[in-house]
């Protein structure tokens, strides 16, 4: 353990924890951008640097660690000046509409121009604009409001281990960007727009239809695979709108391409909302207990004729664990067969 | 008769560039046709030597006839023939052609230890090397020293890291040689990006076995058995040396394994880099060599705890590492004895810009800027004033005129607000426009800037476009005091060392040109006449003689009037070339 002092305040950390981590641990704010405690430290946004008593010059909390006796001072007048600074020249580089962004309310950099104050700009200048948009089905790409955090670069190689994405070329119009620019053609994962700070990467089914403020959350389980991946659905004006996950869930927020973008389907006309029931050749909807009743009394019948061994029961890798439990007890003890199995085999 | 004939060609880049193969090659079938008739063929060799600094007179020929030695200047192959037949067959040399005494007063203040054998060994022959004394330090060390007495001798020699920030290399070895771990790398640092530097393309070229051998003492020293050169692919000829010199290292048994038959094993790769002036930087040129973008990393972790695919790591530049097997000879306290009580040693310079010898130099440390300048440069071009001299490079700054008496050593340049960098220095005469130089380097830095951090991919944009602006002429009350504030920000929040230098140059012109800065934006001009939004020409109607002699070199066909009349220019149609300016006999043209 290392006994440090922030602002301080003594406190005492595991060793070789980051100063970031020893501020968090202690609910001492610090601003990041480029920061994601599941990724490596990058030390690239420069918004944490914050000055240790002893060290010529300000260090970056996120990348240093701590030692023991370190005094650290998160905030004075050198270091918000400084952190200013680099959030005016970001907006000097950014495309001023955040009223039609769908990040608006849910964005870092649109928080921290809130925090410093930011309504004019001494850095007035050039900025990149780009007119390409990528056609690939599922993120949208926008690299103007890109704020080379380096985080979807980072989540990609090291969560992902794809590698689908980096930086390309220098200076000011350093851009992340696919193999040699082309569209995104990727596993569609997804981590990098749910890591991205600004309004550079979105979903593309989700542009438009609404934003955070507006959504319902609601948590549940991914139903695609038997991992149980926790995932919270956004749902607004009474439709999903958005797929997204928690970082202090057993998934750490990372989804695949089905859990985060196969959501469609929930709002398509065609998808059964009730049982149907072959009556006269064709389908008739009908109510749970209508259904089941019938399925019931079948079953009965198909028992009683030929025995328990006459019936099986398939079930899905895409109900619960406790629902297949449930469906085999139901197949063993209350029909009585061993004849029981899904796809990812009980 | 039968005289010992030595021809040595200067065949380093500025060498090549100016005709040194066309001449060598002449000289070898020169020789061949009177060797038939005079038989002096036997004894004669021909050397291809490296940069012997300078470069303003290239090619240089030097004709050793029984050990005496005369130097040629300006020599193009249809001058071969002459030197062939009244020198070396009649025994006369050519007086008008010889190197004139500027070129020993251009020598005579150099003391050479990094250069002393570029430009006499043939750099693709490690016997001639080996005939000057070379790879005895490694025999010295193998044979006779410990590791750590290595670098005890290293540590009293004083040797500091000419890469540019000037760290004891001694001490960066000691740590090295406590680091432990399976393996360790020892790297070169060759990628030399600051624009118009030639120092260590030059030594790599000229002496690429003194890098080899300095690398080898470095490996043993720190126990590393793995070595990379990292060199940038733009230095093809130096690369072709390095590869050829490390073969022959390689076969003499001086890399390999069981080194001398001393149980050390060490063996060099070469790694091209692709020319980013970013990947100089430790932690950048690490992640290159691994194949990832080259791009900066925060420190800690430092190289040396872990560098190279995770193992100690040192790094060391290409000057520094020559040094070290000339310090194992001499003796470290010969080294000390050179340089100031702080900056030991030599240090090599290109020199450029507005100065009569350009080229490359070696001077010893402390020496004042003065004597680099009027002794060794020969003063300004043209019998213009010197304004400036700006070293260090694009993290540099610029030391005025009224301080020439500064000595280059670390500190007192870092005193004047500049710094010693890897060895640029460029001198600067009345007619540059020192925002402009300002904004020359911060073109450099912004457009080198990796993008990793945001103080220094936008914040070196905005300085760029506030000179920018401040050059057109367009300039806003404030804009010095913007920059200044912006500047101070970017350098003590940017990540590495690139960000952390890029405000220099404009912090350094402001602070002694302040007054230039005004003028630009109050009065819109530029006192230096460079910044050609601010400029205009026109014709002083009492000195024109109609002569016409502008008309006719106008391109943009500005220039009116009759033959034997005051002219004029028309403004609108004025492109600010300076033609006329320079063409009017008659002082008649006024540029401001
Ligand atoms: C942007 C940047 C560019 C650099 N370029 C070079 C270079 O081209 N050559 C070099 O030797 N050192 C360069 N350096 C310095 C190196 O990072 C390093 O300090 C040096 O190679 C260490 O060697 P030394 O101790 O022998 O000087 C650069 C540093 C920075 C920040
Ligand atoms: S969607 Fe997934 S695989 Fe594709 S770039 Fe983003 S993180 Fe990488
Ligand atoms: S796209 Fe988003 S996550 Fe990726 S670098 Fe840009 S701002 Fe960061
Ligand atoms: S200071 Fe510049 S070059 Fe260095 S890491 Fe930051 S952006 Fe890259
Ligand atoms: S959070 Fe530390 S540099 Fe970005």
């Amino acid at each position: 353990m290392a006994n440090l002092t922030i602002n301080g305040k003594q406190i005492i950390v595991p060793d070789g924890v980051t100063i970031l981590d020893a501020a968090r641990r202690n609910d001492i704010y610090i601003p990041t951008l480029c920061d994601d405690p599941r990724l490596e430290p990058h030390g690239g946004c420069r918004l944490c640097l914050i000055q240790v008593k002893g060290m010529p010059r300000p260090v970056t909390a996120c990348t240093t660690p701590v030692t023991e006796g370190m005094e650290i001072e998160t905030t004075n007048e050198q270091i918000e000046r400084q952190r200013r600074t680099i959030v005016e020249l970001l907006l000097s580089d950014h495309p001023n509409d955040c009223m039609i962004c769908d990040k608006a309310g849910d964005c870092t950099l649109q928080e921290l121009a809130y925090f410093y104050d930011i309504r004019s700009n001494r850095f007035v200048g050039e900025r990149r604009q780009y007119t390409k948009k990528d056609q690939n089905p599922f993120i949208e790409r926008d690299m103007e409001k890109c704020i080379l955090c380096g985080k979807c670069v980072r989540v990609c190689d090291e969560i992902q281990g794809l590698g689908a994405i980096d930086v390309a070329g220098r200076g000011f119009t350093a851009k992340v960007s696919p193999a040699f620019e082309k569209d995104l053609n990727c596993e569609f994962c997804g981590q990098c727009v749910s890591i991205c700070p600004t309004g550079a990467l979105m979903g593309k089914q989700s542009v438009g239809k609404g934003r955070q403020k507006d959504v319902k959350e609601v948590e549940t389980v991914c139903t695609y695979c038997g991992c149980g991946c926790n995932v919270t659905l956004h749902v607004s004006r009474n439709e999903v709108v958005r797929v997204t996950s928690r970082p202090d869930t057993i998934n750490e927020g990372w989804l695949c391409v089905k859990g985060r973008f196969g959501y469609s389907f929930i709002n398509i006309p065609a998808r059964l909302t009730t049982p149907l029931i072959k009556k006269d050749g064709k389908f008739v909807p009908a109510s749970w207990d209508e259904a089941l009743d019938l399925i019931a009394e079948k079953l009965g019948a198909i028992k009683e004729k030929h025995g328990p061994d006459a019936i099986g029961g398939l079930s899905s890798a895409r109900c619960t664990n406790e629902e297949n439990y449930l469906f085999q007890k139901f197949i063993r003890a209350g029909i009585g067969t061993n004849n029981v199995d899904h796809c990812a085999r009980y | 008769m039968n005289k010992d004939v030595s021809i040595k060609v200067c065949m380093g880049t500025g060498g090549i560039a100016a005709g040194g193969v066309e001449v060598m090659s002449t000289f070898e079938k020169a020789l061949a046709s009177v060797g038939i008739k005079a038989a002096v063929q036997k004894n004669c060799s021909m050397h291809k030597v490296g940069c012997r600094g300078f470069c303003a007179r290239d090619v240089l020929v030097d004709v050793i006839i029984d050990g005496t030695k005369s130097t040629y200047q300006y020599i193009k192959p249809d001058m071969v023939e002459r030197i062939v037949q009244e020198h070396v067959v009649g025994g006369a040399p050519i007086g008008d052609w010889l190197v004139t005494d500027d070129y020993h007063t251009f020598h005579d203040k150099q003391v050479k230890v990094v250069l002393s054998d570029c430009g006499e060994v043939d750099p693709e022959d490690i016997d001639s090397y080996l005939g000057r004394g070379g790879y005895e330090a490694v025999k010295k060390v193998l044979t006779t020293m410990t590791p750590q007495e290595t670098i005890d001798v290293i540590k009293a020699s004083g040797l500091r890291g000419r890469g540019g920030a000037g760290f004891p290399t001694a001490v960066k070895w000691d740590m090295a040689i406590k680091a432990t771990g399976p393996k360790k790398y020892l790297i070169c640092n060759a990628d030399e990006g600051d624009p118009g530097a030639f120092m260590d393309r030059s030594v790599v070229e000229g002496n690429p076995h003194a890098v080899i051998e300095g690398m080898i003492i470095g490996a043993y020293a720190i126990g590393a058995p793995h070595g990379y050169v990292y060199i940038r692919a733009e230095y093809p000829l130096a690369v072709e040396r390095l590869h050829l010199a490390i073969k022959q290292a390689k076969e003499r048994g001086y890399l390999g394994k069981n080194i001398l038959g001393k149980g050390l094993d060490f063996m060099i790769k070469v790694k091209l880099g692709a020319g980013a002036f970013v990947c100089g930087e430790e932690t950048a040129l690490i992640a290159s060599i691994e194949g990832k973008r080259g791009q900066p990393k925060a420190k800690p972790p430092f190289p040396v705890q872990k560098g190279l695919w995770g193992y100690p790591t040192i790094i060391n530049n290409v000057e520094t590492l020559a040094n070290v097997p000339y310090i194992i000879r001499k003796g470290a306290s010969w080294y000390a004895a050179m340089g100031t009580e702080k900056s030991k040693g030599t240090k090599v310079f290109a020199l450029t810009g507005k100065i009569l010898n350009s080229g490359l130099i070696e001077v010893p440390m402390g020496i004042p800027l003065k004597e680099v300048i009027y002794d060794i440069g020969g003063g300004i071009e043209n019998g213009k004033k010197l304004k400036a001299v700006q070293t260090g490079g694009p993290s540099g700054g610029c030391i005025p005129a009224n301080m020439v008496d500064t000595t280059l050593d670390y500190e007192s340049l870092s005193k004047v607000g500049s710094i010693m960098g890897s060895g640029g220095m460029v001198v600067l005469d009345e007619t540059d426009c020192m925002v402009n130089v300002a904004k020359y380097f911060l073109q450099f830095t912004q457009s080198e800037s990796c993008g990793k951090c945001i103080p220094c991919r936008v914040g070196t944009k905005r300085l760029l476009e506030i000179l920018t602006r401040i050059t057109e002429g367009k300039g806003r009350e404030g804009d010095i005091e913007l920059l200044e504030s912006l500047a101070a920000d970017v350098k003590t929040s940017s990540l590495c060392g690139l960000g952390q230098s890029a405000p220099n140059p404009v912090l350094s012109t402001i602070r002694y040109y302040r007054d230039e800065y005004e003028a630009h934006i109050y009065e819109k001009r530029c006192p230096a006449g460079v910044c050609k939004d601010l400029l205009s020409y026109s014709i002083l109607e009492e000195f024109c003689k109609g002569c016409t002699a502008c008309t006719r070199v106008c391109p943009a066909g500005a220039i009116i009037g009759e033959k034997k009349k005051p002219h004029k220019i028309i403004q609108d149609i004025c492109i600010k070339c300076g033609a006329c300016f320079e063409t009017c006999k008659f002082k008649a043209i006024k540029k401001g």
